[in-house]
């Protein structure tokens, strides 16, 4: 029988990585705030790859920390194994990954959000959602507790109408042999949620102790080793290493004369896969000129055997799996101990979702991760930053957070999802974000801390550590316009070896950074009176003296999108009133609700004339 | 109040009107015209106050371009709400292109189609009737323009441009992959293979820049003045070109006085032509006006057909006149071939352009029409091909440009690819910008499109 067991500010459905943002951020913010999940084992999860961050995905996590989020420190906490990547290729570019003890990482964020003050941790599934007459939503649980909330977050992932796919054979499931959501599905339609099918698969786990990696190549963490965490103080280890492999023409035959029997060609998935992750079937079908695709071999922790295959994600029978990973070398007895599988889940089309990932139609409902159409931990975690942000904010009766595309690749997600929609699965990359050269993993901190000292989430220690570091920064700079580099041989040797011009005359220390070839350390023989410096501080120097040209170019083509943000579009508008827009337009626009005219702008199929005659409206 | 850049364009018709009008608005619409604009009183433009107006010159690079009067509007109260500048100056197409372009040079960009009138709206300057009538406006037009089909010159354009963005595209999806996907095999591209992708753009770009004022010359006419000094046979040549008697010809030097403006066909060229007073040294108060006058002209004008007279001596006024066609595009004409020539013609060497005609008896109109084509290097002009139409066309190929340089720049002087491709991505923004197909922002700059430059 139904009881009634709490009264809350803010409620989150999930507890992974965007879950445990959202309910971390409310409850910091001071909301009453209770988390659910279907298995408490299985908080903070990683069903996927044992890794946190790579392109663009490094640049969420340290904007997550840089706002407050958990992410980071976690990740920094968990560490098998570091690498920045694309190194050489450009600041902007420049991403971290970090290999994680992902069993660790579960029990130590279980262990951070058991001990947040605000927050309850309950494990329940929830079957039913409905909101009151006076605006109060109610959740049910499976045992039939009700809980009232002024606000909710939903961060389901793939347990929302989840069903895992192995060949022939399919069943209701969640990830990682979770039960999955099924009845708060039907709860959200009955509610008048429009859901839609996404997705998604893993590939096996191998017992380390089959598989000969003495013929594979070995992928070592970085010497170098930085943190995702603008506040982490501990120390990071490479423990671990990743291995690399590779399929062949054998493994490619395998998987050709069995496609009839993968569930995605046989028909059986309705669900749209993420194109920019596919399954190995989805590589050799598509890219079929190609002989062999990478194979990388991952630690999934540091007291267990299980090691992740990434780039063999699959949906073919358990036997076909067997077949063709024993093709590939190295992995020739090579033991499974989880199969790969697909999953198709339940998801909300983004567009139905304001910028502060607020349902449009229903106030008080947010929605964040994979249940908002997005792939990946690290979108998810963003999400869940900036609903429980938001959810709070509304809870306070405060400003709600909106990031726009110049602040943030956070920012940049969420205007995606929000105006532009996604017909897969969302994954950020560093190219979808006009303003990379100002949006760099490197200055996260800069960009986006004093946001979070604003909203609350930014202690005084943290905040006084990144004033003390801009005040380092800016010491520095200035030093570096004033100083003079003497002429001298052993300068001109070096300038040389590094095929730039030899000087003549001493010349400022600012003017030999300007050069490209040039870098900070390389004139450090050259700068007696420089004073010591963490890397993170010089750093900043260097690139903002050696790319200033480019960045003063990206600031002013924010500056002038930024006018156009700042045009508001009523919230009430019926678009069908405005005489003179076309029908794909008013249908888009009654569709996407855009906030501003930038917004509107950015969405297909509404021409530059309807954009006249919305600005001709707003100056009614 | 709007913030942003401050924009500028003819505000006039684009013909051999008396006077031509270039509007400048926006916060730094007086700096930027200061910088132009010399006051004859001496004053500075910065300090002038709303609804004034000075006479002065423009100068460019120091010169004086034309002589001019400068209106002053301080916001709110202008057209558009901002700060607006106009410069009334001489008619023509040429004068007032070169006007433009100094303004342009002197940081204001060029205006989008409607921008002024986008402008006036987004700053509250126009009323509820204006505005609907505005409306009315683009539905119309929109509804001509989904009808009208496009022209061969728009077509060829748009497919040249295209395919210069879609090389840059290519590339830097190319980039984009190996950046997002390093894991994957993705192959480096090689800066040699970028770098002549780059080129290839950046010359194809250039031509199309090159062609711009060749192209002008087809599409809008040439400011073109016939001066030589009295009695050589201006007048009779004007009406040669002309067909028909327009100056008074007769044997008194100095019969024409004023400035006669006609319109042409030259070949493939329209020349706005303007007939002078002969030019030479006199007491006469009046004939000085039309002299003085005369001279400006030459100063002004995109084309000069300098004429001189066979049957008499060279002498101290025809030297005047070489010396006025200094760094003008210049055809020198020989009249009177008919006559016994006293003339030393090597004295004509300096002009690049010679033509030996005989206006009178209508000999060497055809010579004279290969002569002009050739100056205006429009005898290679083929009309069907691309050619950028206008000038926000012009000063979007040349950011494009401007950006692709800077990419290559930096690749050559070994900047990391981060920086290069935000230039290209840059230069394709621009490109999609020309034709007008680009998603996202300039979309924006694409408002108003349908309606008449410069208002």
């Amino acid at each position: 029988m139904k009881y009634f067991a709490q009264n809350v500010d803010i409620a989150v459905i999930g507890a992974g990585h965007a879950g445990i943002e959202a309910a971390l951020a409310a409850a910091r913010l001071g909301c009453n705030t209770v988390m659910f999940a279907i298995n408490l084992d299985s908080l903070g999860n990683m069903p996927c790859n044992p890794s946190i961050g790579g392109t663009s995905k490094g640049h969420l996590v340290r904007e997550i920390d840089a706002l407050g989020g958990e992410m980071g420190i976690a990740a920094d906490n968990n560490t098998l194994q570091t690498r920045m990547l694309n190194t050489g290729k450009g600041p902007a570019v420049h991403s971290l990954r970090a290999q994680i003890d992902r069993r660790k990482y579960c029990a130590y964020m279980k262990n951070v959000v058991e001990n947040q003050k605000n927050l309850q941790l309950k494990q329940a599934e929830i079957v039913s959602i409905e909101k009151d007459e006076n605006g109060l939503w109610h959740l049910l649980t499976r045992l039939e507790a009700e809980y009232t909330a002024k606000c909710v977050v939903l961060a389901t992932g793939t347990f929302l109408g989840g069903r895992i796919f192995v060949g022939d054979v399919s069943y209701e499931s969640g990830p990682d042999g979770m039960f999955p959501a099924t009845l708060l599905a039907q709860s959200l339609k009955k509610l008048g949620v429009s859901l839609r099918r996404f997705k998604t698969g893993t590939p096996p786990r191998l017992n380390r102790n089959s598989i000969d990696f003495s013929v594979m190549e070995v992928q070592h963490g970085d010497e170098h080793k930085v943190p995702f965490s603008f506040g982490f103080e501990g120390k990071i280890e490479n423990t671990e290493n990743c291995y690399v492999t590779y399929t062949n023409e054998r493994t490619k035959q395998i998987i050709l004369d069995n496609l009839h029997r993968s569930p995605l060609y046989g028909g059986k998935i309705d669900g749209v896969g993420p194109r920019y992750c596919p399954s190995i079937e989805d590589k050799i079908v598509r890219f079929a000129e190609k002989e062999r695709h990478q194979l990388f071999v991952e630690p999934c922790g540091g007291d267990t055997q299980e090691m992740y295959l990434q780039g063999l994600s699959s949906s073919l029978p358990e036997d076909v799996q067997l077949e063709f990973l024993h093709t590939i070398k190295g992995l020739e007895n090579a033991q499974v101990m989880r199969t790969a599988y697909a999953i198709e889940y339940d998801c909300v089309d983004p567009l139905s979702l304001a910028s502060t990932l607020e349902f449009r139609d229903f106030g008080g409902l947010f929605g964040a991760g994979q249940f908002n159409g997005s792939s990946g931990y690290e979108e998810a975690a963003a999400q869940g930053l900036v609903a429980g942000i938001n959810a709070a904010n509304k809870v306070l009766d405060r400003e709600p957070l909106v990031l726009d595309r110049a602040s943030s690749y956070i920012g940049t997600l969420i205007d995606d999802l929000v105006t532009k929609g996604c017909s897969d699965p969302y994954r950020m990359m560093t190219s979808r974000s006009e303003y990379r050269l100002l949006l760099r993993q490197d200055n996260a901190d800069r960009r986006l801390t004093p946001i979070g000292r604003q909203i609350g989430l930014i202690s005084d220690e943290r905040w006084e550590k990144f004033n003390r570091k801009l005040e380092l920064i800016k010491q520095e700079t200035e030093r570096v316009k004033q100083v003079v580099v003497h002429c001298s041989d052993e300068l001109n040797t070096m300038l040389v070896s590094r095929e730039t011009s030899p000087l003549n005359i001493g010349i400022r220390m600012v003017e030999l950074l300007k050069r490209p070839q040039i870098s900070y350390e390389d004139l450090k023989p050259f700068d007696p009176e420089r004073p010591d410096l963490p890397f993170e501080v010089f750093e900043q120097v260097e690139i903002s003296i050696k790319y200033e040209g480019y960045l003063k170019r990206q600031e002013s083509q924010v500056a002038e999108m930024r006018r156009l943000e700042v045009k508001k579009l009523p919230e009430d508008i019926d678009y069908s009133t405005v005489t003179g827009l076309r029908l794909e337009a008013i249908e888009k626009l009654n569709k996407v609700r855009p906030e501003n005219i930038g917004q509107a702008s950015r969405i297909s199929g509404v021409s530059p004339a309807d954009i006249s005659v919305l600005l001709i409206r707003l100056s009614n | 109040m709007e913030q942003g850049k401050t924009i500028a364009a003819v505000s006039t018709p684009l013909a051999s009107g008396g006077i031509g009008v270039i509007r400048v608005s926006g916060e730094k619409a007086i700096e930027t015209v200061s910088k132009i604009f010399v006051p004859s009183s001496g004053k500075t433009v910065c300090d002038m106050k709303g609804y004034t107006a000075a006479h002065g010159y423009v100068t460019e690079a120091g010169r004086k371009i034309d002589e001019a009067v400068l209106l002053v509007f301080r916001a709110p109260h202008s057209y558009t709400g901002e700060d607006v500048a106009e410069i009334s100056c001489h008619g023509g197409v040429y004068v007032v292109g070169r006007v433009l372009r100094a303004i342009l040079a002197a940081g204001a960009e060029p205006a989008a189609p409607g921008e002024f009138t986008k402008r006036a709206f987004l700053n509250g300057k126009l009323d509820l009737t204006e505005a609907e009538a505005v409306m009315s406006l683009i539905s119309a037009q929109g509804e001509q323009g989904a009808n009208a089909a496009m022209t061969a010159l728009e077509g060829a354009l748009s497919k040249k441009i295209r395919a210069a963005a879609q090389t840059l595209i290519t590339d830097s999806a190319y980039l984009a992959a190996w950046v997002d996907y390093p894991d994957d095999e993705i192959e480096e591209i090689s800066d040699e293979k970028l770098l002549t992708d780059y080129y290839s753009v950046l010359y194809e770009l250039e031509a199309l820049l090159k062609s711009y004022d060749a192209g002008r010359a087809v599409t809008q006419g040439v400011d073109t003045v016939i001066a030589g000094k009295p009695n050589v046979g201006k007048s009779t040549l004007m009406n040669l070109l002309s067909g028909f008697d327009r100056s008074i010809v007769t044997d008194i030097a100095g019969t024409t006085r004023d400035v006669v403006e006609d319109t042409v066909r030259l070949g493939n060229v329209v020349l706005h032509l303007a007939d002078t007073a002969g030019i030479h040294s006199t007491g006469n108060e009046v004939e000085k006006i039309g002299v003085d006058f005369a001279v400006g002209r030459v100063e002004r004008a995109m084309l000069v057909l300098a004429v001189f007279d066979l049957s008499r001596p060279f002498d101290k006024e025809d030297e005047e006149i070489i010396q006025l066609c200094k760094g003008k595009l210049c055809v020198a004409v020989a009249n009177k071939d008919d006559m016994e020539a006293d003339f030393d013609r090597t004295r004509l060497d300096c002009f690049e352009n010679v033509v030996y005609i005989s206006a009178k008896q209508g000999k060497g109109a055809d010579e004279l029409a290969a002569a002009v084509e050739k100056a205006l290097g429009t005898n290679n002009v083929d009309t069907s091909a691309a050619l950028l139409a206008n000038e926000r066309q012009r000063l979007c190929c040349e950011k494009a440009v401007a950006c692709i340089r800077e990419a290559i720049d930096a690749l050559e002087s070994g900047y990391t690819l981060d920086a290069v491709t935000v230039s290209t991505d840059a230069a394709v923004d621009e490109l999609l910008a020309l034709t007008g197909e680009k998603a996202g922002d300039a979309v924006i700059s694409e408002i108003f499109s349908r309606f008449c430059v410069g208002k």
